[in-house]
């Protein structure tokens, strides 16, 4: 099915179906994911992309199929074990922590590499210490890496929705994933701050995380993914290299019949 | 801890120490140091419940219940099997824990409301069952005979001395609950709050926070519970009633729902309210408190803690740590 021999896959998806009730959303996606991409999945609107995210970020149990990761199974494990194991994501609609600042948006996402507990934390245990300096230091570190370093005490919640959306992906990185699922993160976002964010997706890629990218914009794909996959009522209808995906007959119908 | 809890820490800390003596110079008054001492075991029910409200978001109407688990196995095994008040406290502790844990098992892995029906029930058939064996609990009529505290192999019979012993217990519980809140922990708890996907989604275990944090309000309770216990010495099931537990409830929320500080706050001024100020009104207390809880939502939707002023000076240090919210 694909042409290119990228090596062992970081991702496989095998036949996923996803149904709601009477609904359809995702019908025997198989794919896989190779490592240190940009890989992007596209489709218009209600084709089943997010379902897919959630699919295998775990907040969704496919109704039938198996997601791996490096060979092992993860669909049936609860979301945060997923995390754990290296898997990250932002949301479609922004779902940060409003009221937190910036920079305890990114301390919370260092959970799943951390450890001290209600006993460790309420007696202020000696490894807590340190372990509370460490995690405020990385936090910090992430959001150099993005860009948000000025807006650290900021409430979240304030911040502009460019910016919330960047947050959004920092949070996902301070997770340290080995793949991070990015749902539409320029939805929202102007010329200057797409331009910016198709090179931080580029930089994310070289620290040696591989991304997986659902975008509607069509410059930023073509300019900045290694692959696409593109999805059609829950379908599998097309993979390639941007190129090959921008004169794909039945991509174009696809995109053409929508509108 | 930031700089606003050790002012906070400071003003309240001096206000509690100086309380008694002040009050016992003037004879009308005197037995404020009774009220407060009552203020202060509801204070500790308040802070667990303020833990697992205010911060995690999730609500409990059966605090009374872990409150009267607490108080009955002290009761009981003090006063029938003449165990060491001491001794019998952690033994509440645990089985208050333990029912917590088995509730929340099943309700906390699921988003929504689940907790505050389950504890609703649950909160009903534990005052059943208090009214009901008599045998063990002695009914209707009450538990008495229950002995009362003793420190260091000298009984606790002072109100002073109880009042300190309990505002002491206070204070550490509350300074156990502020690191937490400052910390891995209460970030989690916040943030399941806010965004229950998101936190699971960064790795957090959000049910297991939700059942620990479940746990430790029934702990806080049941400690109450028995030192309240042994400072009234004989118990009456009236005590533990879904009344009560809305009690609870209302005293964290006029505090301020997201603050520590706050729920003490709101537990003083309800505890005095109630047991004070307004017995004459006895009839209409859930209608003085609805009104009460009326008031600060119009007005002070932050709590009573929102009315502390903001302290003058340099408030920012370069990487602030978390704050309690109470602001
Ligand atoms: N929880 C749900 N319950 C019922 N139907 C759902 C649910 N989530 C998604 N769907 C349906 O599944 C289909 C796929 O939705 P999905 O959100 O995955 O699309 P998408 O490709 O992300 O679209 P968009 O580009 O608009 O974000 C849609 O028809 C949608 O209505
Ligand atoms: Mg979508």
């Amino acid at each position: 099915m694909d042409s290119h021999d990228f090596g062992k896959a970081i991702l496989e998806l095998e036949d996923i179906t996803m149904q709601f009730g009477g609904i359809t959303a995702l019908q025997g996606v198989t794919y896989q994911v190779p490592p240190d991409v940009i890989q992007a999945v596209i489709g218009p609107n209600g084709a089943g992309k997010t379902t897919l995210f959630h699919c295998i970020s775990g907040l969704l149990q496919p109704t039938s199929g198996c997601v791996r990761m490096n060979g092992h199974r993860i669909n049936g494990l609860p979301p945060h074990r997923i995390t754990a194991l290296g898997i990250a994501r932002t949301f479609q609609h922004v779902a940060l922590f409003k009221s937190m600042t910036v920079l305890e948006n990114v301390m919370l996402a260092r959970h799943p590499r951390t450890h001290s507990g209600f006993l460790a934390t309420g007696f202020r245990l000696p490894g807590m210490r340190s372990e509370e300096k460490q995690i405020r230091e990385s936090a910090a570190c992430f959001l150099d890496f993005v860009g948000l370093e000025d807006d650290a005490h900021l409430e979240a919640g304030t911040l502009p929705l460019g910016k919330q959306k960047i947050l959004e992906i920092a949070r996902a990185l301070a997770t340290e994933p080995r793949l991070v699922l990015l749902d539409e993160p320029a939805g929202g976002l102007n010329m200057r701050e797409t331009e910016e964010l198709g090179e931080l997706i580029r930089r994310i890629r070289e620290k040696g995380t591989t991304v997986m990218l659902v975008e509607h914009d069509m410059n930023l794909i073509m300019e900045i993914s290694d692959r696409i996959l593109v999805l059609h009522y829950g379908r599998h209808l097309a993979t390639g290299t941007p190129v090959e995906i921008k004169d794909h007959p039945a991509v174009i119908e696809a995109y053409l019949g929508e509108g | 801890m930031n700089r606003k809890d050790w002012l906070l820490f400071l003003g309240v800390g001096l206000f509690i120490g100086v309380f008694p003596l002040v009050v016992l110079q003037f004879k009308a008054v005197s037995h404020y140091v009774d009220v407060m001492i009552f203020a202060g075991i509801f204070s500790l029910v308040c802070l667990g419940l303020s833990m697992l409200m205010g911060f995690a978001g999730q609500i409990s109407m059966a605090q009374a219940a872990f409150f009267g688990i607490g108080a009955y196995a002290s009761g009981i095994l003090t006063s029938r099997f003449g165990l060491n008040p001491w001794a019998a406290m952690p033994v509440g502790v645990a089985l208050s824990a333990s029912v917590a844990w088995l509730i929340g098992i099943p309700t906390l892995r699921l988003k929504g409301h689940y907790l505050a029906m389950a504890t609703l029930g649950f909160g009903v058939i534990v005052h059943i069952i208090l009214g009901e064996e008599v045998e063990w609990t002695g009914g209707p009529s009450g538990l008495v005979d229950i002995p009362g505290l003793s420190l260091f192999g000298r009984p606790v019979t002072n109100d002073v001395h109880w009042y300190y012993l309990v505002w002491g217990i206070v204070f550490l519980a509350l300074v156990f609950c502020l690191h937490v809140i400052h910390s891995r922990v209460g970030r989690a708890l916040r943030a399941i709050h806010e965004e229950e996907t998101a936190a699971e989604a960064m790795g957090v275990p959000t049910a297991r926070f939700k059942l620990q944090v479940f746990v430790l309000s029934a702990v806080f309770a049941a400690v109450a519970g028995s030192l309240y216990t042994h400072y009234v010495t004989c118990l009456n099931p009236g005590s533990f009633n879904l009344m009560w537990s809305i009690r609870f409830l209302l005293m964290v929320m006029v505090g301020g729902m997201r603050s520590l500080w706050g729920a003490i706050m709101g537990t003083v001024l309800l505890t005095f309210v109630g047991n004070e100020w307004l017995q004459v009104f006895a009839d209409f207390e859930v209608l003085i408190y609805g009104a009460i809880l009326l008031v600060v939502a119009m007005f002070f939707p932050g709590g009573l803690v929102s009315l502390v002023p903001r302290w003058p000076g340099p408030r920012k240090d370069p990487i602030p740590a978390a704050s309690d919210g109470g602001s």
